[in-house]
């Protein structure tokens, strides 16, 4: 319990600073040079991703406002459907983290759904920890790769 | 003295078979020397195993290489120590004739394997040894023959091995018997996996799948025909189970949402796993023929990683229902279960142990990984290990021995697989090319 409140106020920290949204750095300069109805665009502009605290899969005020602007645009282009991609750190066994990926990802469908966006244009996936974003050993690394990300598509989920 | 002998077949996976046949003993069996496995320290007991008796001068390698797979089988169980060729006073140079006990009770080797290898002009094999009580200056046992083809070579040396640590310790042995794991290539964050065997002391790897989809811990069925796996080449987590013998492989069942951590049931019939929908994970158990399926557990919390006990009445698994990972064991028909885990940290992966006695976990405590043993009612933990990340066990068929993974840490980190007995003491990576992952351990080979 002890190291999940560590891990909560290093994430929220984090946020405070102003680092780790997600939404990679160029974001705002590069989603101009997309279509507004590109996945391209969900990526760079939207943000495709949310992230969590360790062993945890609420998801925090930050990842909140992220899905929202995540259901606003699945709202405005109804032609996409999405994969959630749930992910989970090296520190836990594989079996245990592939549950902890498939939390995560339900939370983000859940709460997209709760906004609004058609149960059947989302389907989730959990990757456990077998697909790292981040390949250090340490929380900077670990706090990017628990993470749900939301994989945008035109057409059917299967 | 009346030469006894005894034939039986032993078939091997390839369908080969191998005769074994008994030879005369020089002398009767007297006080028996014995080694008794206990969990405490014990003393590892002293032998000496001179290179075999090369009975055509085209054998000379074999006898060499023979007898030094039995000595390194015996060394890695913890139990027995070699005493070092260069100490050795005399040699063998004659399979039949009289042992000289004095030379081998002056370097203190308690107990002496001697064997012969003949090559025969069809290409097959024929491995003889005796195994002798040098105090008591006599056989222990009958000697044993095997035949088979020269691609046998190393079974055959295990069998020796397995019998002279039979004979030594009263249990069966482990060292003919395979492990399928997962091999690995590639960077950290582009991993690629694919399923391979190999023997328990990781010669003869061998692919059984490619590396197109993500494949994660397979598991032997206990007749070591069939491989369970989780792969990913539907887009997510599902269970398939792999025909050895044809090589083909299938879906298990075709259950809604992702399936993942199976395990055969001891008789072979039922396999347990997980099912993940809707965001919670809990077990179920799938009739391999007819692909009907029960809901084991039914609670929100994630219950995953179930292993039965070697009589199929119980399961132990991992739920995280009070809050942390720990485990449970409850009947193999569901219902209610009892925590067995209440040690400080978190607990995963529990194995049950052939021998009914211990389950095998992961434990992760302040940021460490350890493999440990704990008896079924949860009592006498003991940690073996100790890294950044040690996970996985799997038993040997004798539950003497344990295999699991250990991941180094950093941006260059990779998995070995490693074996360990249940004293902690005889910590050994598993020598194979390249990294490996989710060891699952045969039966003994027939």
């Amino acid at each position: 319990m002890k190291r999940t409140l560590i891990g909560l106020l290093a994430v929220c920290v984090l946020a405070l600073a102003g680092c780790s949204t997600g939404i990679p750095d160029s974001g705002a300069n590069a989603g101009e040079n997309f279509k507004q109805d590109s996945p391209q665009f969900f990526m760079a502009s939207v943000g495709d991703r949310v992230l969590f605290a360790v062993d945890q899969s609420t998801l925090g005020a930050e990842a909140m406002s992220i899905l929202d602007a995540q259901a606003g645009w699945m709202m405005q282009n109804g032609e996409f459907s999405a994969i959630i991609e749930g992910h989970a750190d090296e520190q836990g066994t594989r079996e245990y983290n592939l549950a902890l990926g498939a939390r995560r990802a339900t939370a983000v469908q859940n709460y997209l759904v709760s906004k609004g966006v058609a149960a059947g244009r989302l389907r989730t996936v959990t990757f456990g920890k077998e697909r790292p974003l981040e390949i250090c050993s340490t929380e900077a690394c670990w706090s990017k790769n628990r993470r749900a990300v939301s994989v945008v598509s035109a057409g059917g989920t299967s | 003295m009346t030469p006894l002998v005894k034939l039986l077949t032993v078939k091997l996976v390839a369908a080969v078979f191998m005769t074994v046949t008994a030879v005369p003993a020089l002398a009767q069996t007297t006080g028996p020397l014995k080694i008794e496995i206990t969990e405490g320290v014990i003393e590892p007991m002293p032998f000496a195993a001179p290179a075999f008796v090369a009975q055509n001068s085209n054998a000379r390698q074999l006898a060499e290489d023979l007898a030094a797979v039995v000595a390194a089988d015996l060394i890695g169980s913890g139990i027995f120590r070699e005493i070092p060729r260069a100490a050795h006073i005399s040699g063998i140079s004659n399979f039949d004739a009289p042992v000289q006990f004095s030379d081998w009770k002056a370097i203190n080797a308690q107990a002496l394997v001697t064997g012969a290898v003949t090559l025969r002009s069809n290409g097959q094999i024929a491995v003889k040894f005796r195994l002798f009580d040098v105090f008591a200056q006599a056989a222990l046992g009958e000697g044993l023959q095997f035949v088979g083809t020269k691609e046998d070579w190393r079974r055959m040396a295990h069998k020796v091995a397995d019998a002279v640590y039979s004979r030594l310790t009263g249990e069966t042995g482990y060292f003919d018997s395979r492990v399928v794991f997962v091999a690995e290539t590639g960077p950290k964050n582009a991993r690629r996996k694919r399923l391979a065997i190999m023997d328990y002391d990781g010669a003869n790897v061998r692919n059984l799948t490619d590396d197109a989809s993500i494949v994660l811990a397979p598991r032997f069925s206990p007749d070591g025909n069939k491989v369970l796996y989780t792969s990913y080449e539907t887009g997510m987590p599902r269970v398939f189970v792999l025909n050895l013998n044809t090589m083909r492989r299938r879906a298990l069942d075709d259950l809604p949402g992702m399936t993942f951590a199976p395990r055969f049931s001891p008789d072979g019939k039922t396999v347990v796993m997980s099912l993940s929908e809707g965001g919670n994970t809990d077990i179920y158990t799938v009739n391999v023929a007819s692909g009907k399926r029960s809901r084991m557990t039914s609670s929100p919390s994630i219950e995953t990683a179930p292993s039965y006990s070697p009589d199929g009445r119980q399961i132990v698994f991992e739920s995280d229902r009070a809050g942390s990972q720990q485990l449970y064991i409850m009947s193999a028909n569901g219902g209610e279960a009892r925590r067995i885990s209440f040690g400080k940290g978190r607990y995963g992966t529990p194995v049950w142990s052939p021998r009914g006695d211990l389950v095998a976990f992961t434990k992760i405590n302040k940021g460490r990984f350890h493999i440990g043993v704990m008896r079924v009612d949860g009592s006498e933990e003991r940690l073996l290990t100790a890294s950044f990340l040690d996970e996985g066990p799997t038993w040997s068929p004798n539950g003497r021995m344990l295999m699991f993974f250990r991941e180094t840490r950093g941006a260059n980190g990779a998995p070995s697989i490693y074996s360990v007995d249940t004293s902690g003491r005889s910590l050994k990576k598993v020598a194979i090319q390249g990294f490996g992952s989710d060891p699952s351990w045969s039966a003994l080979l027939k």
